[in-house]
């Protein structure tokens, strides 16, 4: 069946306020109380059983936090978030970590079975077989503030890799936790990378040995089941020399009236010749057509191609969440090093989005492509913002951008806010933009072949994002071209 | 029964103006018409309006394909039940495969026609049979629907899927234009294999060239919004030697 078939069939199952991943699993946790203070950090730190630079390192960002003013610039527009009201740590009650899938609680088990996404590893443990050559990815799956499984663990191990919850690769490999935490994204590098710095509850740690290819995808998969509970997630993924590791994340969380608070942080690193490849399917809650309830995606993403000849890319499939504030960035320090990012930003009903790329150009000879694909839909605004720049001595610095808006009906907006800044005369920036709307005639031809108007619409967007989707490894692809019918349905007539 | 049976339509613009003043046809299987007549005659807002494409209003009439009233379908249930526009200026989709796009609309045809999906072997046979009796090379159809194709490619490609469609009844609107005399033949002779005694077709066409390839059964004038005169083919020549001029004096008179 041709995936615009499939996709279009997957539509039809659902109605417009009914989000695929809207069912909470009920477990019970244990929440820190509500609100924020240097008790509560201390609380999430004691509860990590943390060594005391890191407490440390959390209280200095919370002090540094109450200095900050939360930023207004992006075109995204929100009520106050009452910071006192939120909790700040969740965790499945009596959590002890697990030693195998066995340890997990059933309950959380099968909410990832009914992600879809299920642990690779239970197949194995059930015998189940797979067939020859089929891809096989790690897992680490956070639920809440906690990491409850981490799959393929030993197989990693052989290969030198390591790959586990960050709150434990602080207490095993502090050595190379404290080397880098916070060396891509200082704590103090703004309001919301601050805040997650003193509240950060779990996330994932990659390193990868010098030499070493990662023998599989590495995953995660958030997701937010706690009422009130803000998920700070905290990524560090480190590609030392010569070495190159593909890194998937998927994010969903449970439909709810109220807005929940996400401020994550990802920090890539990529030594000499080190290529690291990040993406993301993102599909949190959008709150529904009127608005009320969905996810605030306050992010803070970079990379540091610190290494010469190192390579990092970003590629992003952005469906939900109410408002998105994202910018995955590179920074190109070593000399001859890439950056890239691809990106699908999809907005339907009342959803802000506010996203783009940095790529900083500093040493010699580096380039940069960046591909941004948005579409607007419903009542929705959806902004391209990215800055490119040149330092002085980035000799030979060479950029490519286009970023290309589609428009779907007439209630929605789409904007493009590009900085371009060249501060020395070799660097060469080409910039590209275009905007249009799905034209009447299009569809019409393709309802003149036998398609509806539902299946037209996601023929001709699923050949707008082509560009970007086929730098997703194939098994996101096919998700998320999925998801991109699912987030536009309802949006024509 | 008729295949297509139009009975004193009439259809305005969105501005009211009439653009269609009760228009009279009907199309046995086996038939091709020719409908000839000058530019905003309203040729082509006959081949829209029949295909059901928005912007216009039907003011009076009816029109009945196989005995069920067309004018009451969505414009994807009239191509299920069997009629094919080919496109006097066929869309562009940027990013789709001309394959995929192919492959979309015959199983979304057959789908609303409870009929069971292709196979991809059996749709892989099917095309490149019918593309190589159009002489479209295979890396064509690996490229976006209609992106960078030349005149005659786009029209081959109408040609193609109108093979692979299998429709009752074909509108051809302008298939000439925009083709050199090369590009016509291929054309023409892509739609004379498609001639059969279950298939009836409408050409419409300013010009009596396309006719000298396509030869038609049944030839109508129009001229200001209906059918002013029905012949055989030999009335095409007619027009061609003496123009559309006598139609404009009966007009003014």
């Amino acid at each position: 069946m041709p995936a615009v078939q499939e996709t279009v069939e997957q539509v039809r199952s659902i109605d417009v306020d009914q989000y695929k991943y809207g069912f909470e699993t009920l477990i019970e946790t244990e929440r820190a109380p509500k609100g924020l203070s240097e008790d509560i950090v201390r609380f999430i730190s004691a509860k990590k059983d943390e060594p005391a630079w890191m407490l440390e390192w959390r209280l200095d960002a919370y002090r540094r936090w109450l200095t900050m003013e939360e930023p207004t610039w992006a075109r995204v527009d929100y009520p106050k978030i009452p910071y006192d009201e939120l909790y700040y740590y969740a965790a499945p009650k009596a959590f002890v970590a697990p030693k195998s899938l066995d340890d997990v609680d059933p309950e959380i088990l099968k909410t990832y079975e009914k992600l879809g996404i299920p642990l690779r590893e239970q197949e194995i443990l059930a015998g189940v077989q797979r067939p020859e050559g089929a891809s096989r990815v790690a897992v680490d799956a956070v639920f809440d503030s906690v990491s409850v499984a981490t799959t393929f663990k030993e197989e990693l191990k052989k290969a030198g890799v390591i790959f586990m919850p960050i709150s434990e690769a602080v207490r095993e490999h502090p050595e190379l936790v404290r080397k880098y935490l916070g060396s891509v994204v200082p704590v103090t590098d703004n309001f919301f990378a601050t805040l997650n710095s003193a509240v950060f509850s779990d996330g994932s740690f990659v390193y990868v040995p010098p030499g070493v290819r990662c023998p599989m995808e590495l995953s995660t998969y958030f997701r937010i089941n706690e009422r009130n509970t803000g998920q700070f997630e905290r990524t560090l993924i480190i590609a030392d020399k010569g070495s190159y590791v593909s890194y998937l994340e998927g994010c969903t969380a449970p439909r709810r009236d109220e807005n929940q608070l996400h401020a994550a942080v990802v920090e890539l690193i990529a030594l000499d010749d080190a290529e690291i490849k990040y993406s993301t399917v993102q599909n949190w809650y959008p709150g529904d057509s009127e608005g009320r309830g969905g996810i605030y995606n306050f992010v803070t993403k970079r990379g540091d191609c610190r290494g010469a000849r190192s390579k990092i890319s970003w590629t992003q499939v952005e469906t939900g969440s109410a408002i998105t504030w994202k910018y995955p960035s590179c920074i190109l320090r070593g000399d001859g090093s890439r950056g890239e990012f691809y990106s699908i930003a999809i907005s339907n009903g009342r959803q802000q989005v506010d996203s783009g790329t940095k790529m900083i150009h500093l040493g010699k000879n580096t380039t940069s492509r960046i591909i941004s694909k948005g579409i607007a839909a419903g009542r929705s605004d959806n902004t391209y913002r990215g800055l490119v720049s040149a330092h002085r001595k980035a000799t030979g610095a060479r950029n490519f951008t286009n970023c290309d808006s589609l428009l779907i009906g007439s209630h929605c907006g789409a904007h493009t806010v590009p900085y371009i800044e060249a501060k020395n005369a070799s660097a060469v920036f080409e910039h590209e933009a275009t905007t249009s709307k799905i034209s009447e005639d299009m569809l019409f031809y393709c309802m003149q072949r036998g398609l509806s108007e539902e299946e037209a619409v996601a023929l001709v967007v699923n050949g707008f994002v082509k560009d970007v989707l086929q730098h997703l490894p194939m098994e996101f692809a096919v998700e998320a071209q999925k998801l991109i019918s699912i987030s536009l349905e309802g949006s024509v007539g | 029964m008729s295949l297509l049976e139009i009975k004193n339509l009439q259809v305005s613009v969105e501005d009211d103006r009439q653009i269609l003043r009760g228009v009279n046809l009907t199309v046995n299987p086996g038939e091709v018409h020719a409908i000839m007549g000058p530019n905003g005659s309203g040729k082509s807002t006959l081949a829209h309006v029949l295909s059901g494409k928005d912007g216009y209003a039907v003011t009076g009439g009816e029109v009945l394909l196989d005995g069920a009233d067309l004018l009451a379908m969505e414009p994807d249930e009239r191509a299920a039940a069997g009629l094919f526009l080919a496109f006097q200026y066929p869309m562009e989709i940027p990013g789709v495969a001309t394959m995929t796009f192919l492959r979309t609309a015959m199983n979304a045809q057959r789908k609303k026609r409870g009929e069971a999906e292709l196979s991809t072997p059996e749709f892989m046979k099917r095309v490149r049979e019918e593309a190589a009796k159009l002489s479209i090379d295979p890396e064509m159809l690996r490229r976006p629907v209609n992106v960078g194709f030349s005149g005659g490619e786009k029209k081959r490609n109408e040609v193609l899927q109108m093979a692979l469609l299998q429709p009752k009844l074909a509108v051809l609107d302008e298939t000439d234009s925009g083709l050199d005399i090369d590009a016509l033949k291929i054309a023409a002779e892509g739609v004379n294999r498609l001639r059969s005694p279950e298939r009836g077709m409408i050409v419409i066409t300013h010009y009596q060239r396309l006719l000298d390839h396509i030869v038609p059964d049944i030839v109508h004038v129009f001229f200001n919004g209906r059918i002013v005169r029905t012949g055989g083919k030999e009335l095409a020549h007619e027009l061609e030697a003496k123009g559309y001029a006598d139609y404009e004096q009966e007009v003014a008179a």
